[in-house]
């Protein structure tokens, strides 16, 4: 005899109870945590490498970043004096909760208030996998086509933001930037838009006061825990 | 390509919500994916004839039932269905929606022969 039994529970379910844990962590401690998540080669480092240049020594962050193999962008990351761990993921697509979790446990969570993550390149999978941060975000450099979010819509659904990298090489690629934003805007009419150029900073004040901004309700939500 | 990595979690926790009915055989599991969810049900059914083959028997089933995506539209409330990039309000045509589902990656059943 054969019967159906419910079940009703997430595929990821494990994931997804420790990304909620992590979560409950971030929020305990006043920890901002955001997932970077682009195609290889948008420019996340990039992005990373001029974000730290901009902070005072003294700022609480630290950063994880994943790859399928090297430490290459931990080396590059390293160089501006803040903690930085290299996840070495082998042959898995994308960052998971349980990595993040091992990562952690090398640090003091209470020590830190902002902890970046640049998930390993690639706009499918890492959507998938909560890791308990605060946002993610989505980067698209203008050398990949205007169609991608319509291509890869789960991704730009679940960012909070898109940013658009890489806008000092318009002039050489014959991308329609407004087509870009507006079919980001068709799948997800809630996302915001920064554009900017890690190249001649252009756009980067931009992204640092939307950093800023999430930041202070961090800091405004441990200044009401704490009277 | 995740895919893999669902499968296997999909057949890991079927077996173990079969196992939860004493010697009771693997049958098939029904699965709910979300237009975007960011998995390719071919990719994932693929996936899944390699890793399900067991050592004797039959191997299990996976049944897929694909779930389009849920709006509710910021002005008028209305809830529609839409396919996976999102479309105007039906009722009032603004571009302003939520999303309430479609991005769903579920276990819904197990089927067990006793
Ligand atoms: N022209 C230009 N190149 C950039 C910009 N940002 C990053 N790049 C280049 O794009 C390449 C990939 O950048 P990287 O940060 O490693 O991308 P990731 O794989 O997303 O981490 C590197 O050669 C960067 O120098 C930019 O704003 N303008
Ligand atoms: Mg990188
Ligand atoms: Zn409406």
């Amino acid at each position: 005899m054969t019967t159906v039994v419910p079940v009703e529970k997430k595929v990821l379910h494990e994931n997804q109870r420790i990304a909620g844990e992590l979560r409950k962590r971030f929020e305990e401690q006043h920890v901002l945590c955001l997932n970077l998540i682009s195609a290889p080669g948008s420019g996340k480092t990039t992005l990373l490498e001029k974000t730290l240049n901009c902070f005072q020594k003294n700022e609480k962050v630290a950063l994880l970043t994943g790859d399928l193999q090297t430490e290459n962008d931990a080396r590059r990351l390293a160089v501006y004096g803040f903690p930085v761990q290299q996840i070495v993921t082998g042959s898995v697509c994308h960052l998971d909760g349980k990595m993040i979790e091992r990562a952690l446990e090398k640090w003091e969570l209470a020590a830190l208030d902002l902890l970046l993550i640049e998930n390993v390149g690639n706009l499918v999978c890492p959507s998938s996998y909560d890791l308990g941060e605060a946002a993610k975000i989505v980067l698209l450099s203008v050398t990949e086509g205007e169609d991608k979010p319509l291509k890869y819509p789960s991704i730009f659904v679940k960012s909070d933001v898109m940013v658009i990298t890489k806008i000092d090489l318009l002039p050489y690629v014959s991308l329609n930037l407004e087509r870009m934003k507006a079919n980001a805007r068709q799948v997800h009419p809630g996302i915001e838009i920064i554009e900017l150029s890690c190249k001649t900073g252009d756009g980067l004040d931009v992204w640092l006061a939307w950093l800023e901004r999430r930041r202070d309700s961090v800091r405004e939500r441990l200044l009401c825990a704490r009277s | 390509m995740h895919e893999v990595g669902i499968a296997s979690e999909i057949l890991r926790v079927g077996q173990i919500e079969a196992a939860r009915r004493p010697g009771a055989r693997l049958i098939a599991v029904s699965v709910r994916i979300g237009v975007l969810a960011g998995v390719d049900s071919d990719a994932l059914r693929f996936a899944w004839e390699v890793l399900s083959q067991p050592t004797e028997g039959v191997a299990p089933r996976l049944d897929i039932e694909v779930v389009p995506r849920r709006n509710r539209c910021e002005v008028c409330s209305m809830e529609f269905f839409s396919d996976m990039l999102g479309e105007d309000c039906p009722a009032c045509s603004s571009r302003n929606s939520r999303l309430l589902g479609g991005d769903e990656l579920q276990l819904a059943s197990v089927e067990v022969e006793e």
